[in-house]
């Protein structure tokens, strides 16, 4: 069914379809139309044999999918940012636990300073939590990863989150199809877990491990990851199958067959990434772009494939890792290790910066002639960062960066 | 449904405060003394020589077993309980037992109960259970929440006054002067200072939850009477034991049970029971004792009784505390709460 709709209602709605019996909810910026949606399906019937729990913390919230998940009830909270932050302790036990929770992340950039708009580091932070991550480029994308996600949970017992641009994807409307109750039910079957709270089976579930067995366990969460890698293009196809459209997936390549550049990203950024790929390609720039749906696992093979042909990459990234550069491009150079391809990071979009067209034009036509840094953040500025490093310099009692940076913005920087 | 109305009892014997078996009806005999009892926690875990932690869990979870017929699940905070019953790849644990985190039991056992609850299996019951740290200060958020939301959890702390686990540091719970690792025996004022602290059952009653007690392992009866009554009820339910714990309290590991009942007896520790924000039941002292007869057989308090000259101040303090209690709650004969 085509309908003009909010992003975050549409995932609301989604996740409703996929029929989860316990739905945990901690309201933050910009996760938080989701829960409410997906909490007005419940109320109003909508959504039956569910639990809507309003919980007083997103660690809380986390920990009550945990239980829920553990005695046999498919489990879904939303969060985003400071939340996922909030939560961490939670987000390794859940992996560690083999719970296949379903979470979906608003992304959004984490403070200080405080900020609600948009990027990746949020996720990023969680990475390596042995979550899967998949990460949508458009809402469509969003609403059909969602229930690809229980799929791909439940079947290798491993929580995935899904993440999603935060109010570039949850606070946009524009027309999705939202499947029926009968394709996803035909889609997704009822959660059968390989381990539960039984009492007439009784187990004991996390246990303390000694360093007799810890290796064995964490090898076995890096298989399971490995297994994904695998499933989350079958689950696709199904998908396909079922609904009749192209969604998920480890990758997604954008005129890559003949690129010299390939373009490399990670959400939403795609859209515009593409359009300037269209527009280079006009004019005769043999450019294209590679998408990365599944951060975690990291799809090194298929990468690798994708790109191995190019004579130059560029990463554009919405996160960072203070003191090396990018998270996501060492990732993507690790797929290419057996080669010589230079792989540029561009650091874009921290804390909701718009990544404009003519600034990623600028970016790639730099690249296309080997003249990129190795590590760029788009649209800086310069003379504002600069100031900023002399005046800390020079002053011991320089105060706070953040406000000094504002100020200068602003156009009343005080010497 | 169990009678929960206590049986008096006429003592055959005196000088004990022991209430044999068989002088109870056979219904109101002990869970630990049935045959059928469900040996929650069986025999060959890790806790030590006299740990109150391990009697007061046996004894609360097999009083929660029999009166969920069985159909129950625990959910363990991180602590020394979690640590003792499960030395990988073994298990001391006879019914599903979840550990996740040290601070989210409450918001686990939520989950849990949830679960079960949408899947239409009323019969299945949740405790969840950690030390008091976990559950004092870690896990305080996620309890209050628990609490406030009224889930159908029961939540017992066993409370031994310190991080014994870590080795001995100092919580919320750790009472004025102990000495702990955190809070030396050094200096003008040793131990854990005073004026600090919080008395979660009289936090868990602002909630106006719909029961909450305290026990101790030195009356067990009364333990399994509290736990049974709590499990009788729905909602959010809160069981607070004092477990002594010979390790961190320097005690002998024989008289966890003595220095329990030295507790109650001083009046430091008051039982008693509330139900939706009400004390609704207090235990009586039976033998009034002063704090000093409790403190002294401690090595925490050791510096307070030091050869060169006892700290009569602090032990005052101390005995002002409990004689605060006294009034408090009405420890003392017939006399009234103020």
């Amino acid at each position: 069914m085509l309908k003009q709709m909010e992003g975050s209602e549409a995932v609301a709605r989604a996740v409703a379809l996929c029929r989860p019996e316990v739905v945990c909810a901690y309201p933050i910026t910009p996760q938080t139309h989701i829960v409410e949606g997906v909490g007005a399906l419940v109320k109003n019937g909508t959504l039956a044999n569910c639990e809507f729990i309003n919980v007083e913390s997103e660690f809380a919230a986390l920990s009550v999918a945990i239980g829920a998940s553990a005695a046999g009830a498919r489990s879904y909270t939303a969060t985003a940012s400071q939340g996922l932050l909030f939560m961490a302790e939670a987000v390794y036990n859940a992996a560690g636990l083999g719970l296949p929770i379903v979470m979906t992340i608003g992304n959004r950039a984490i403070g200080a300073p405080i900020n609600i708009w948009n990027d990746h580091s949020d996720s990023m932070s969680m990475r390596d939590a042995g979550w899967i991550q998949l990460y949508a480029e458009t809402n469509q994308e969003a609403v059909d990863l969602h229930i690809q996600a229980f799929r791909l949970a439940e079947e290798l017992s491993c929580p995935v989150m899904v993440c999603m641009d935060g109010f570039i994807l949850t606070h946009a409307y524009e027309r999705l199809d939202i499947p029926t109750q009968e394709e996803v039910d035909a889609f997704l079957p009822p959660f059968e877990p390989v381990q539960m709270l039984d009492p007439d089976d009784p187990y004991s579930i996390g246990a303390m491990v000694g360093p007799e067995a810890f290796t064995e366990v964490r090898y076995l969460a890096n298989d399971t990851q490995l297994q994904a890698l695998k499933l989350i293009p079958e689950i696709g196809g199904v998908f396909k199958e079922v609904f009749g459209r192209e969604s998920g997936g480890l990758i997604h390549q954008y005129k890559t067959d003949d690129a010299e550049t390939i373009v490399v990203a990670l959400g939403s950024v795609n859209g515009t990434i593409k359009e300037v790929i269209d527009d280079m390609r006009e004019h005769g720039v043999a450019i294209g772009s590679v998408s990365i749906c599944s951060f975690r696992p990291f799809p090194l093979d298929e990468l690798r494939n994708a790109l191995a042909g190019a004579k130059r990459i560029v990463v554009i990234e919405k996160s960072m890792a203070p003191g090396l550069g990018g998270i996501v491009a060492p990732n993507v150079r690790m797929s290419l290790r057996d080669t010589a391809l230079p792989v540029y990071t561009v650091i874009a979009g921290l804390g909701g910066r718009s990544i404009t067209k003519s600034s990623l034009q600028e970016v790639f036509e730099a690249a296309g002639v080997d003249r990129l840094p190795n590590l760029q953040f788009l649209d800086l500025d310069h003379a504002a960062v600069e100031h900023e490093i002399v005046r800390a310099r020079t002053t011991r009692r320089s105060g706070p960066t953040a406000e000094h940076i504002l100020r200068q913005k602003a156009g009343g920087g005080k010497k | 449904m169990t009678d929960t109305t206590p049986q008096t009892i006429k003592f055959y014997q005196t000088g004990t405060h022991t209430v044999g078996n068989r002088l109870l009806d056979e219904t109101r005999r002990t869970v630990q003394a049935s045959m059928d009892r469900s040996n929650a926690i069986t025999s060959g875990h890790r806790a030590c020589q006299g740990c109150g932690e391990a009697l007061g869990a046996r004894y609360a979870l097999d009083a929660a077993m029999r009166a969920a017929g069985g159909q129950l699940v625990a959910v363990n905070a991180t602590g020394c309980l979690e640590v003792f019953t499960t030395p990988y790849p073994e298990t001391s644990w006879q019914l599903p037992w979840l550990h996740s985190l040290f601070g989210n039991a409450p918001a686990v056992a939520t989950g849990v109960a949830a679960a079960f609850r949408v899947k239409g299996r009323k019969d299945v019951r949740v405790v969840a259970q950690g030390g008091d740290g976990g559950t004092t200060d870690i896990g305080f958020g996620c309890l209050s929440g628990m609490f406030e939301r009224n889930d159908d959890v029961l939540y017992i702390c066993y409370d031994n006054e310190a991080y014994m686990n870590t080795g001995v540091q100092r919580s919320s719970a750790t009472p004025p002067a102990a000495r702990t690792a955190t809070t030396q025996a050094i200096g003008p004022a040793p131990g854990n200072v005073f004026g600090t602290g919080k008395n979660m059952p009289l936090i868990a009653m602002a909630h106006n939850i719909p029961y909450v007690a305290t026990a101790t392992v030195a009356d067990l009866h009364d333990l399994e009477f509290k736990v049974t009554k709590a499990m009788s009820l729905s909602g959010a339910r809160y069981i607070h034991i004092m477990v002594p714990c010979p390790l961190g309290w320097g005690t002998a590991s024989d008289a966890t049970i003595n220095v329990a009942r030295l507790a109650v007896e001083s009046g430091l520790f008051p039982l008693f029971e509330a139900e939706h924000g009400e004390i609704t039941n207090v235990r009586k002292i039976r033998t009034q004792v002063k704090v000093e007869a409790y403190l002294k057989l401690q090595r925490r308090f050791a510096h307070l009784f030091s050869k060169d000259a006892i700290d009569v101040d602090t032990i005052d303090a101390i005995q002002r505390m409990a004689d605060h209690n006294i009034r408090r709650f009405g420890l003392l004969g017939d006399g009234e709460r103020t």
